[in-house]
């Protein structure tokens, strides 16, 4: 049954993109593509060769394979509700944040590698926001670390149970910022437009400017599994225990569902933000994570 | 002392009749003229005959409606240096630019006698782009930023180099010339009306008919034809349509570039059956051949005129739907206001044109200043903004649609008889200059035409008003992010190949 977890979250990453892209489609007044063809397009291109630049060195050809192990890690340590999972320990949340940000280390050290000044400007950013958006995980992970009394995904998820309005709030502006860390961590909008074909707005996009073929193709595919992830974090905060797995698995599946729609209209509604306000909107997570860090001592009473 | 002769829009000037003066007084008389706001100049351009080079200098004089032509002759040998205009009035730096490289004259003082295109056929055949040195600054905190000339999307190839601060752009330096392919010299070598006129037609392609336009009003004033009112009409109709279509596109363009995907979409769709009405009109979308100087080609008929009121009941209510719901978006006017400012010091010091310089509040307006075909007879009163940011342009836009729209309706109302019996087009008339300005959707373009003493075209001058806005970009985007040179370049929308020739 630990597998459970890990099984769903590779079934919905086959999706989540194209339901992103199909949302914005009938938005925009169009049919759009089918819900697969995000993951045809990746097949086809995890089927072709990469080209490397001759002014690139090995990090730019070790960096996408583990930037996707690291994602694979990461995944190991998401339980199913009260479902174990399969790896665990004290304090894994921390090695989680951690090792999805080597993933992303080595993301910014290669689109260094490439010396573009285009990918710099992309890497700079990416490591700002990311950097940014760090305490507000945290935040957000302690508060229910102290909730709880456990540290490990698994411990927590286990023995979350809401009971008080406090809590129901509480839960509701958990999935939220989680939203937003999600639409951080894949450089999405508002922080992102990744459909942009300007170099000189992108965040991400402009990071990989230069990987190709089976690369690329790894890259894209960590994008939908990043989503997946976070999606099954959120699912997880409404999996509270005693529910049977015929109805926690439609209840994962829904909210995985409704978080891909979310992010497409979003992204069909807003314009960008400016660049120079991004920041601003990150941190301002931050405090949104203390306001649920406070509803916590209310609960535990020690707020008098 | 006669310094200047003064004519119309679409005049037709025996050569003899414009004053030579000595370089100097020309020099002194056209950088004073310069310093009144009403002035500016609309074409400075060179002519080398017998080894001399005759320079003519035309002034629009916006409060008059007239335009004052002067001309000096300098000796066309590589020797010696002028003093230039630029140093006292920067907007003639593109002229002079380019009268260095295709004549190969030199200025003493002029401030920054870089390249205008890196055309073949210019005067010093050692300067190239491969040993052209960028402006740059030494420093470890400022990095450069190279975009293109291989561009992204579908956009004409141009070289950006940017030397920032971190996100913040210091200075921009633009070079362009990849797509110099020498129209004005076919215009020479193409010793064929039909030929010529397809030439007007490629200058720009986004301005298919306010060059064909401008090219046709002064190859007819060469020719000594007058048009008719059935074809000054359909004229008229035809550039307004171009310019609701191209508007319309900008606006679904700034959309994309802000990520607002539903403007985007909306606004695309919108200005989808606007083209296809010209493809219904005259069989091209981008209206290629609806414009032929001395006859009416496509004439406007009933049909036609039903399907533009039709399309215009249609366009409108949803253009002003979406243009309302987008300007009242938070996140889009986030992105576009006191984005990419263009001072009005700056718009009058680099001479720009058109809705350019509308929008930072300097009244350039051809259709207004010096109408022609039926802009007389309309109650035309130019849009202007004061802000200069890319919002004053967006609005420009939208309310420059809405005033077309008025204006096309206004002209079907009053539809004249086709005339089908145009005499053909005479020879031009030997030894004359014949000047057109035209408004188009980007701005004032103007055309020269010089016959010889055969009737021969001995040269012909194109100013496509992207000449001059490119150096107000460059200004504009400084001190801005450089995540936002995307949208401030679109706001302006220049042309490459209308500069590049």
């Amino acid at each position: 049954m630990r597998l459970l977890s890990l099984l769903l979250i590779f079934l919905n990453s086959l999706i989540f993109t194209g339901i992103i892209i199909r949302t914005k489609s009938i938005f925009s007044g169009r049919k759009g593509p089918g819900i697969f063809q995000p993951i045809k397009d990746i097949v086809r291109l995890l089927r072709k060769g990469s080209v490397y630049s001759e002014t690139s060195s090995f990090i730019f050809k070790i960096a996408p394979v583990v930037y996707m192990a690291a994602i694979l890690m990461a995944i190991l340590f998401i339980p199913f509700g009260n479902q174990k999972s399969i790896l665990s320990f004290d304090g894994d949340f921390v090695f989680f944040a951690y090792v999805l940000a080597l993933g992303r280390f080595f993301m910014i050290l290669a689109a260094l590698d490439t010396g573009s000044s285009f990918e710099g400007m992309g890497a700079s950013r990416e490591a700002l926001y990311a950097m940014l958006i760090e305490p507000a995980f945290f935040i957000l992970m302690g508060s229910f670390a102290l909730l709880t009394g456990y540290t490990s995904f698994a411990g927590i998820f286990s023995a979350l149970h809401f009971g008080s309005y406090i809590s129901y709030g509480i839960g509701i502006l958990t999935a939220f910022v989680f939203i937003i860390i999600a639409l951080v961590e894949n450089s999405r909008m508002p922080i992102d437009d990744p459909k942009t074909h300007l170099e000189l707005t992108m965040v991400h996009e402009v990071m990989v400017l230069d990987n190709s073929g089976f690369d690329m193709g790894l890259i894209l595919y960590a994008v939908n599994l990043k989503f997946a992830l976070f999606g099954a974090i959120i699912a997880n905060f409404f999996l509270t225990p005693g529910f049977q797995w015929y109805y926690s698995i439609p209840i994962y599946i829904g909210v995985q569902l409704v978080f891909a729609c979310i992010v497409g209209v979003v992204e069909s509604f807003a314009a960008r933000f400016r660049m120079n306000h991004n920041p601003q909107f990150i941190v301002m997570f931050t405090s949104v994570s203390l306001l649920i860090f406070v509803g916590v001592l209310l609960i535990l009473g020690k707020l008098k | 002392m006669i310094n200047t002769i003064v004519v119309k829009n679409n005049q037709c000037i025996p050569l003899p009749e414009i004053p030579v003066l000595a370089y100097h007084d020309f020099l002194e008389w056209n950088t004073t003229r310069v310093k009144d706001i009403n002035f500016h100049c609309v074409s400075y351009f060179g002519w080398k005959r017998k080894g001399r080079i005759r320079l003519f200098c035309c002034m629009a004089d916006d409060a008059e409606g007239t335009i004052a032509i002067s001309s000096a002759e300098v000796p066309g040998d590589r020797g010696q240096s002028l003093p230039s205009f630029t140093a006292r009035h920067f907007s003639f730096h593109c002229f002079e630019r380019d009268l260095h490289e295709k004549l190969g004259i030199n200025y003493s003082d002029h401030p920054w006698l870089k390249p205008l295109r890196y055309p073949v056929d210019r005067a010093d055949q050692h300067s190239t782009i491969e040993n052209y040195p960028f402006f740059s600054m030494e420093s470890e905190e400022l990095h450069e930023v190279g975009v293109g000339p291989v561009h992204a999307g579908i956009i004409e190839p141009g070289h950006f180099r940017f030397i920032c601060n971190g996100e913040q752009i210091l200075h921009l330096e633009i070079q362009l010339g990849y797509q110099h392919r020498g129209i004005e010299q076919l215009f020479i070598s193409q010793n064929d009306l039909l030929k010529r006129n397809l030439l007007a037609e490629s200058i720009a392609g986004d301005s298919v008919i306010g060059h064909t336009v401008a090219f046709a009003n002064a190859w007819e004033s060469l020719c000594g034809f007058q048009a008719g009112d059935d074809i000054q009409v359909a004229r008229t109709v035809a550039s307004e349509l171009e310019r609701i279509a191209i508007h319309t596109g900008d606006l679904s363009a700034l959309c994309t570039d802000v990520a607002y995907q539903l403007g985007s979409s909306v606004f695309g769709r919108l200005r989808t059956p606007v083209i296809n009405t010209f493809q219904v009109w005259c069989g091209n979308r981008l209206a290629k051949g609806l414009i032929r100087a001395g006859k009416n080609q496509y004439p406007l008929t009933g049909n036609i005129k039903n399907a533009l009121i039709r399309l215009f009941d249609e366009f409108e209510p949803d253009f002003n739907e979406m243009y309302k719901r987008t300007k009242t978006l938070p996140s889009v006017l986030a992105r576009m206001e006191r984005t990419g400012i263009l001072t009005t010091e700056q718009a009058v010091e680099t001479g720009a044109v058109g809705m350019a310089a509308r929008s930072a509040g300097l009244i350039r307006d051809i259709r207004w200043t010096h109408p022609c075909m039926m802009y007389a007879s309309l109650p035309h009163q130019p849009v202007v903004k004061h802000h200069g940011d890319v919002y004053s342009r967006m609005q420009i836009r939208r309310a420059e649609v809405n005033q077309s729209i008025r204006y096309i309706r206004d002209l079907l109302d009053r539809l004249p008889e086709t005339n089908l019996h145009n005499p053909p087009l005479s020879r031009p008339k030997a030894d004359v200059m014949a000047i057109s300005l035209t408004e188009g959707w980007r701005g004032e373009i103007c055309h020269c035409a010089i016959t010889d003493h055969n009737g021969e075209l001995a040269l012909y001058n194109i100013k496509d008003p992207s000449m001059h806005n490119w150096m107000a970009l460059a200004l504009a985007v400084r001190h801005n992010d450089i995540s936002d040179f995307p949208i401030c370049n679109k706001s302006f929308n220049l042309s490459y190949c209308g500069h590049d020739l």
